[in-house]
């Protein structure tokens, strides 16, 4: 290919064309293993990836697929195994040798400098001398090259905090095709874009494989794998349980290859049966500590026994609104929770009065809001709820024992491993601390359940629990508002979806009556009844 | 106000700009390579007692200059030592080397010269002599141009006429070379110049050597001025200039205006040691408290939004 050459830098470490043998694999990894402390992140890893595929990877969080590839990309050195590319061994130390050896990455958060122009970014790190002007004066003529070739186009004078998710993505693979990377590493690269946006990336992933790019694909959707990969493996903690062809094999086997036992992928339940108004919401504005407006007027309502989800890409206000029905943001317009309303701003609008209303909150991220991690689980289990009665045990002193007693019943019923209210909240795993935002919020009978990304960073036998958890709380007569960027997530739970846009509610859909194609235009802002363009 | 005055009060407001303008720099290039540098205080002080302990004893200020630079240099590896290698936090290591410089100049002073913490002081032909430009007497006596071209371009000494090409200097180093490109990023993403192979360790340590000798030049100037040191002789002027930066939004060009604007502010404080107002006198006190009553209004952020580098004050620690 002509961009090959031109783009001039040699790469010093991989192996030269002449020695190796012309089939060999583009990559291979004998043995590796790595160790951090006690936890054995990877055990004698083996796998091979052919030439011209899409290799996809697949396996819950901390099954060590990130150590994996931060072993091929120079953050770790492997504590046995070989890594052997197009038929070499090399040594990897460092991310210089990576890329020399024709690796390029693309991180599940960007590595891109935001005030930087795409330019800037692309040339960084691989610059020809020691003045600018050259390599940027190359760079634009080659990025033309790139991007006319493989759908990639991206204006190179933007600054990238000026540019969309999908197009700074893009950045990140034309970073790697200009240090001619011909094995490209994806990791989790669908997490934050539309599915509009995901579709074309696939197509780019398509056209450089036709042009002899080798691709990894680093996912926990299983969607993706079956969509677009050519073979696949499986890992589990820390080992590869399986490689298979795609063509032969189904979700379900997948699933179970990464949890060990049988899962279910779609959630089961009954018909709802709403019942009274719960939650009515009526031209609902929110204006951040910016002065940005981030709700703009949105008129919601959730009935007893049925789930509403709110589906839409991160930063279209989901998690204002939701942070102003819990609370800790101010409003303006009507909420009203069982026919009375509540307050927007001023002291009688704090996460201690909404609770005392009868919403509960399991707020977006756990980490920040959900949790305190350097807490002991019996502590977190309290907080919000510290309040109660049943915990003091006189005017000073709190109840610890009935809070720790509390929190072992809680434990129990809610699955968490290890079942330990004295252990630090950081030492659970995510899908088991969010089981103890669950256990907490839902524990307290809530009229209203607000729940954001419940699955997040959730293993998949953890999001089959906490799924169950959330239909019977419906089937309890409850009303719940459930805020999810995973459309698989919305569309399997809700009994009505709402689509956010701009914080604006796009429209309202049925989950029998509409699909992913149709919520996606929705969620890319393309307005919902439009007949004249429709006919055209 | 005549145009003499007017001339005599701006040569004096480059003389006292020039180590404000060096300092202020130093930190642009410290900060924007993502290293917080609240230790530029220390490194002034340190740089004006070696330079003026080496001047008195050699009579020569070059070799004072040297020394000077070595001390700050000294300063600045450690604090690079204590910030990026062992990931301190960089105020505290900061705030650490100026409370080090503080004491140690006296004590150190008090031990070689006995002249309670002073050093002696410096004749004439050891300190940094007036660079008269071509012509500069020649055209002394043209109206208009002769004042301005003999008081105020010419007669000032070599480090003042570095320090004013530093900046020039200092915006083609950061936005037209491939090092300066590296620098910026390192201080708003320093992951993106890890993974795109290049060390952050070593661009932050670079970043910390030119402010170093930027320091160590600003020190020596000081010494020189006051021929010689003297206790706590950079008066906050590390500090001065780090609220400079902020004014300058972290760019060359806007620090030599802000620095210039602070020596302007000393210079009329100079001048002017009291100003009547019909029946009431603003004391002297105020007209001197200028420099540093602009730097709280400037701190408080009466100025505009400042963006700094995203990354400063934070250590680089891979993620896994």
């Amino acid at each position: 290919m002509s961009v090959q050459s031109e783009a001039g830098r040699q790469a010093t470490a991989a192996p030269t064309a002449s020695t190796a043998p012309i089939d060999a694999p583009a990559i291979e990894l004998r043995g590796i293993s790595k160790a951090f402390g006690p936890v054995q992140a990877n055990k004698d890893i083996s796998i091979t990836v052919k030439k011209g595929t899409v290799h996809g990877i697949i396996g819950e969080n901390g099954a060590g697929k990130s150590t994996l590839m931060s072993i091929l990309y120079g953050f770790y050195k492997a504590d046995a195994g070989t890594i052997h590319i197009k038929g070499q061994e090399v040594q990897i130390a460092d991310s210089q040798a990576a890329i020399s050896a024709g690796i390029g990455m693309v991180f599940q958060h960007f590595k891109l400098v935001e005030n930087f122009t795409v330019l800037e970014n692309v040339i960084l790190g691989a610059e020809d001398g020691g003045l600018l002007k050259p390599s940027l004066a190359k760079a634009r003529t080659l990025l033309k090259q790139l991007s006319d070739e493989y759908q990639l186009s991206v204006d190179p004078d933007a600054l990238i905090e000026d540019l969309s998710v999908g197009h700074q993505q893009r950045v990140e693979i034309l970073k790697a095709l200009y240090r001619q990377a011909d094995i490209l590493i994806l990791d989790e690269p669908t997490g934050v874009l539309t599915p509009a946006e995901a579709d074309h990336l696939f197509r780019i992933l398509e056209g450089l494989k036709e042009q002899g790019k080798t691709i990894i694909l680093i996912t926990h959707k299983l969607r993706e794998i079956m969509e677009i990969t050519d073979t696949v493996s499986v890992m589990r903690r820390g080992e590869m349980t399986a490689t298979v062809q795609t063509a032969d094999t189904t979700p379900e086997d997948l699933a179970e290859l990464m949890v060990g036992r049988k899962v279910l992928l779609h959630v089961e339940k009954k018909p709802a049966t709403p019942g009274a108004q719960i939650l009515e919401i009526e031209n609902l504005h929110v204006v951040d500590e910016q002065g940005v407006e981030r709700v703009k007027g949105i008129d919601l309502h959730v009935r007893a026994g049925e789930i509403l989800g709110i589906c839409g890409v991160a930063g279209n206000g989901q998690t204002e609104l939701l942070e102003v029905l819990g609370g800790y943001q101010n409003g303006t317009g009507t909420i009203r929770l069982n026919g009375e309303e509540i307050d927007l701003t001023g002291k009688n609008s704090d996460g201690q009065s909404r609770r005392a209303r009868g919403i509960s909150h399991v707020p977006e991220d756990r980490h920040d809001e959900g949790l305190i991690l350097n807490f002991q689980a019996w502590e977190n289990m309290v907080f919000g709820y510290h309040h109660a009665p049943e915990y003091q045990k006189n005017r000073f002193l709190m109840d610890n024992a009935a809070i720790k007693a509390m929190t072992q019943e809680s434990m129990t019923k809610f699955d968490v491993r290890p079942p330990n209210p004295k252990l630090e909240a950081k030492s659970f795993s995510g899908g088991n601390q969010q089981k103890i935002v669950l256990a907490r919020e839902i524990e307290r009978n809530p009229d209203l359940l607000l729940i954001g990304q419940p699955t997040r960073g959730v293993d998949i036998g953890a999001i089959e629990f906490i799924h169950q958890q959330i239909v019977h709380l419906r089937d309890a007569g409850k009303a719940i508002l459930l805020v999810s960027v995973e459309l698989d997530e919305i569309l399997s739970l809700s009994d009505r979806i709402a689509v956010m846009f701009d914080g604006k509610i796009m429209g309202e859909r049925l989950p029998s009556e509409t699909n992913e194609g149709e919520l996606g235009l929705m969620m890319a802002g393309i307005a919902e009844e439009n007949p004249g363009e429709a006919g055209q | 106000m005549d145009y003499l005055t007017i001339i005599q009060i701006l040569d004096s407001t480059v003389r006292l700009a020039t180590p404000l303008l060096l300092t202020c720099l130093a930190g642009l290039f410290s900060e924007r390579a993502g290293v917080v540098d609240i230790g530029l205080e220390g490194k002034l002080l340190a740089a004006a007692f070696l330079a003026g302990a080496a001047a008195s004893v050699t009579g020569s200020i070059w070799i004072g200059l040297l020394a000077g630079v070595a001390g700050s240099l000294a300063f600045s590896m450690i604090h690079g030592l204590a910030s990026i290698t062992f990931k301190g936090d960089q105020l505290i290591s900061g705030v650490a080397l100026n409370f080090l410089a503080a004491g140690l100049t006296v004590v150190v002073g008090q031990s070689w010269f006995k002249l309670g913490g002073r050093t002696p002081s410096l004749p004439t032909d050891a300190r940094f002599g007036e660079w008269n430009l071509p012509f500069s007497d020649a055209l002394a006596n043209v109206p208009f141009i002769g004042p301005l071209y003999h008081e105020l371009i010419s007669g000032h000494t070599a480090l003042t006429y570095m320090a004013l090409l530093a900046v020039p200097l200092s915006w083609w180093v950061l936005y037209r070379t491939r090092f300066g490109l590296r620098l910026r990023a390192v201080g708003e993403n320093p992951s993106a110049v890890d993974t795109a192979g290049v060390s952050v360790v070593r661009l932050r340590f670079a970043a910390l050597v030119i402010a170093g000798v930027l320091c160590g030049m600003a020190g020596t100037y000081l010494a020189s001025l006051a021929a010689g040191f003297v206790k706590d002789m950079s008066a906050g002027r590390g500090y001065i200039a780090l609220a400079a930066l902020i004014f300058a939004k972290w760019r060359p060009w806007y620090a030599l205006s802000a620095t210039m604007l602070f020596g302007l502010l000393e210079a009329i404080g100079n001048r002017y040691q009291s100003i009547t107002m019909g029946d009431f006198t603003i004391p002297v006190q105020f007209m001197q408290a200028l420099p540093y009553i602009l730097t709280v209004i400037i701190l408080a952020g009466f100025v505009g939004k400042a963006i700094p580098p995203r990354a400063g004050g934070t250590p680089y620690v891979k993620e896994r």
